[in-house]
């Protein structure tokens, strides 16, 4: 199958864990990644926040040269995701931009994880299974921009995805279930209002716990880092002490499958998630 | 009292709320004060005007507290107010547009670090045509004049260095010329 992919700006810096875990799973599972050409940053918030136009014509000129690439388009952050959709929208209702003509919307734009479970599906997943995800608890968090707004997203349910509970399932896992999968991180305001994101994190960590859970899997280079990098400091200011592994999915798809490269991406964690690996005997 | 009787309600039509609707697209008028954004909205505890109010500061033309409040600028644009709303109102995106009516019209942030952030973020993009996420933290945190910030950010940027999660060299959009191009186009007149 062929699929090309916007991986977006995190993917090479704070998320190389990610990057490199999903072109593993992918590969593994017989997808063809082909890298947008050339592609330039969504603009994410900072571009709506201050220009309109300039967000859309940013996200919009990814959207001509996955035109032209002509494969659907599988996108792993959850902000690209939605600023290159509001893009879609408004050029499927016929709005001319510059550099990109006659965009007819005919290839499909999908995150990632909706793609694995929807498109490569469950039986194709089993087929690599080498070590089932026995004995974690996870639970699954889906972040505001994959599911939100549903009339950009197209989100079949906006307010309690499953895909990735599904995939950590079908791979093993005790996952559980919370009403927080689509609840904000506050990864906007991270170096802006540190304090405020820190209480939105923690809030999360906590609602983890108290649903039984020993870990969180993300699908967001933003969300993962938000939530992986900054349980030091809210352990130090609360008092309370955090260590809750953060797990990219496609982490824990390649740990599953066997993929011999699993050490060296949970390496790159801020929050060392091997001991936990290590205690349910997964590493 | 007969309904004949009864006294016209007068809503005054503020050309704040036509700017407003106008350049957002949203129809800001069929609000209902529901309260469902801000029953949602998980900003709300660090916000002076919340979600459903600010809607009605729009509907009212109370433009110099909506423009001075909080609110615009700690909104993290997380879009749970514009999925529930039952008026179909975007109102992720109205805070958009009464940020971007704000730093038009020159006023000050309340939240200052905010704007500071987000031109930051802007101007790697401008530059690099992608987000070249080290430089861009420490240019932020330059003009944001936090020292503490920049002490910090260096240290967890060596912490990320020694992880592999930095690259020396910005990877760099090649048709550069295009990126400029649509920062042209699409530059905001002041
Ligand atoms: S949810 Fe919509 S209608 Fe209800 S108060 Fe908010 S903006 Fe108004
Ligand atoms: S988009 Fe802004 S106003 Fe709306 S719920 Fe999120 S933080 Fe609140």
């Amino acid at each position: 199958m062929d699929v090309s992919i916007y991986p977006g700006c995190s993917l090479d810096g704070t998320a190389k864990e990610y990057g490199e875990s999903l072109e593993a799973i992918t590969s593994m599972l017989g997808v063809n990644l082909h890298e947008l050409k050339d592609w330039n940053c969504c603009g994410a918030s900072s571009a709506h926040s201050m220009n309109n136009d300039l967000a859309v014509a940013l996200a919009a000129r990814n959207l001509g040269i996955a035109d032209q690439m002509g494969m659907d388009l599988v996108v792993p952050c959850a902000a690209c995701y939605q600023r290159l959709k509001v893009a879609e929208k408004r050029l499927v209702a016929g709005e001319k931009l510059e550099g990109v003509d006659n965009y007819d919307g005919k290839i499909h734009i999908k995150p990632l994880v909706d793609f694995l479970w929807d498109d490569v599906g469950e039986k194709q997943i089993l087929s690599l299974l080498k070590k089932r995800l026995e004995g974690l608890n996870p639970v699954c968090y889906y972040g505001c921009l994959t599911a939100r707004p549903p009339k950009i997203t197209d989100a079949k349910s906006p307010e309690n995805p499953m895909s990735m509970d599904e995939i950590m399932t079908c791979l093993g896992a005790n996952v559980r279930q919370w009403s927080y999968k689509t609840d904000c991180c506050g990864g906007s305001l991270i170096l802006t209002r540190p304090d405020i994101a820190r209480t939105l994190i923690r809030k999360l960590l906590d609602m983890a716990e108290e649903a039984g859970a020993d870990c969180v899997v993300a699908a967001c280079p933003m969300c993962q880092s938000n939530l992986d990098g900054r349980q030091r400091e809210i352990s130090q200011e609360s008092g309370k002490e955090y260590n809750v592994p953060i797990f990219y999915f496609t982490e824990l798809m390649g740990l599953a499958c066997g993929n011999p490269s699993v050490k060296k991406w949970l390496g790159r964690h801020v929050t060392d998630p091997r001991p936990l690996l290590t205690r349910k005997s997964l590493v | 009292m007969t309904v004949a009787e009864l006294p016209q309600l007068v809503v005054p039509e503020s050309s704040f709320k036509r700017e407003v609707e106008r350049l957002s697209g949203e129809n800001v008028s069929t609000c209902f004060q529901c309260e469902k954004c801000t029953n949602g909205c998980p900003l709300h505890s660090w916000m002076d005007i919340l979600p459903h109010r600010m809607m009605r500061c729009v509907q009212l033309g109370v433009k110099e507290e909506a423009l001075r409040s909080d609110t615009i600028w700690v909104c993290a644009s997380c879009e749970t107010c514009t999925a529930r709303c039952p008026n179909g109102i975007d109102i992720a995106h109205v805070m958009d547009t009464l940020r971007q009516i704000s730093q038009r019209d020159h006023v000050p942030a309340s939240q200052r670090s905010v704007p500071i952030f987000h031109n930051a973020f802007l101007g790697s993009i401008k530059r690099h045509g992608r987000v070249y996420e080290g430089a861009m933290a420490i240019t932020y945190s330059f003009k944001n004049e936090s020292w503490a910030g920049v002490f910090k950010l260096a240290g967890m940027g060596m912490a990320m260095f020694r992880k592999g999660k930095v690259n020396i060299i910005p990877k760099r959009v090649r048709s550069l010329g295009q990126i400029k191009d649509i920062f042209r186009r699409t530059e905001l007149k002041g």
